[in-house]
């Protein structure tokens, strides 16, 4: 599903450690219009349970977060 | 609970008393998250927490002040580890570790908090008592506060945390 929605922004998260991916997620979600989506790539394990939170927390949404070759790939739209 | 009043509960109150490398590394990391997820954070530093919103500069007045300046001077990047501190040896070991896996640096976790609006205040009364004057903080602290005030914070904070 992701591979074939096009994000408005792609943000490489890989090598950051906690709390590092999700700050950047909410750093740069302001970036995308509402009803707009970031792809984001981490390798941080952490970062599957903390960027749903943040969306949950936020009022945004993950639309999808998988496990692709030891990557963590995330779908987030923003929502408000 | 309506969604008004529980939109209106993201605060969190931190009180940070201790100086030491990991819990500086704990307080700082949650502030910077609760940040991310659109809480606003106040943290209040007190007693050996002071030294993590200092800068690098020479404080004290009296003889023990100056002693105190000496002994426990330096700014965020002095802090030692509560366990295997070794004179610092624990410090360039923990420092090179947390390196190696990338993990960021204190005074860059306490700026981008600064960064993220985080709002840091100190402790007037333990200020006054090791004679750490406001002109000592970095840019971006607040200006001096007492219980009173921190109390008054908390009580409109959902999380309240003692560091």
């Amino acid at each position: 599903m992701s591979e074939e929605m096009k994000a408005d922004l792609d943000l490489d998260l890989k090598g950051l450690l906690c709390p590092m991916p999700m700050v950047k997620v909410s750093q740069n979600i302001a970036s995308v219009p509402v009803g707009g989506t970031i792809r984001a790539v981490a390798t941080d394990p952490g970062s599957m349970a903390d960027i749903p939170a943040w969306a949950k927390s936020t009022g945004n949404e993950v639309i999808s977060a998988e496990k692709v070759d030891g990557e963590f790939v995330f779908m987030v739209k923003r929502l408000k | 609970m309506s969604e008004q009043e529980i939109e209106k509960k993201k605060k969190m109150s931190m009180v940070v008393m201790s100086g030491d490398m990991d819990k500086l590394f704990g307080a700082f990391i949650i502030a910077n998250g609760a940040a991310a997820m659109g809480t606003d954070v106040t943290m209040f530093f007190t007693f050996w927490g002071l030294r993590a919103i200092k800068k690098d500069v020479r404080t004290g007045t009296t003889f023990f002040g100056k002693m105190l300046g000496l002994m426990y001077g330096g700014d965020i990047m002095k802090a030692n580890p509560s366990k295997f501190s070794f004179l610092g040896m624990g410090r360039w070991m923990f420092g090179k570790m947390m390196g190696n896996h990338n993990v960021a640096k204190l005074d860059e976790l306490r700026d981008l908090a600064v960064t993220l609006g985080v709002k840091m205040y100190g402790c007037q009364m333990s200020m006054d008592v090791m004679e750490i004057p406001q002109s000592a903080f970095i840019d971006g602290v607040q200006d001096p506060v007492g219980v009173g005030f921190f109390i008054a914070e908390a009580e409109e904070s959902g999380i309240q945390l003692f560091i």
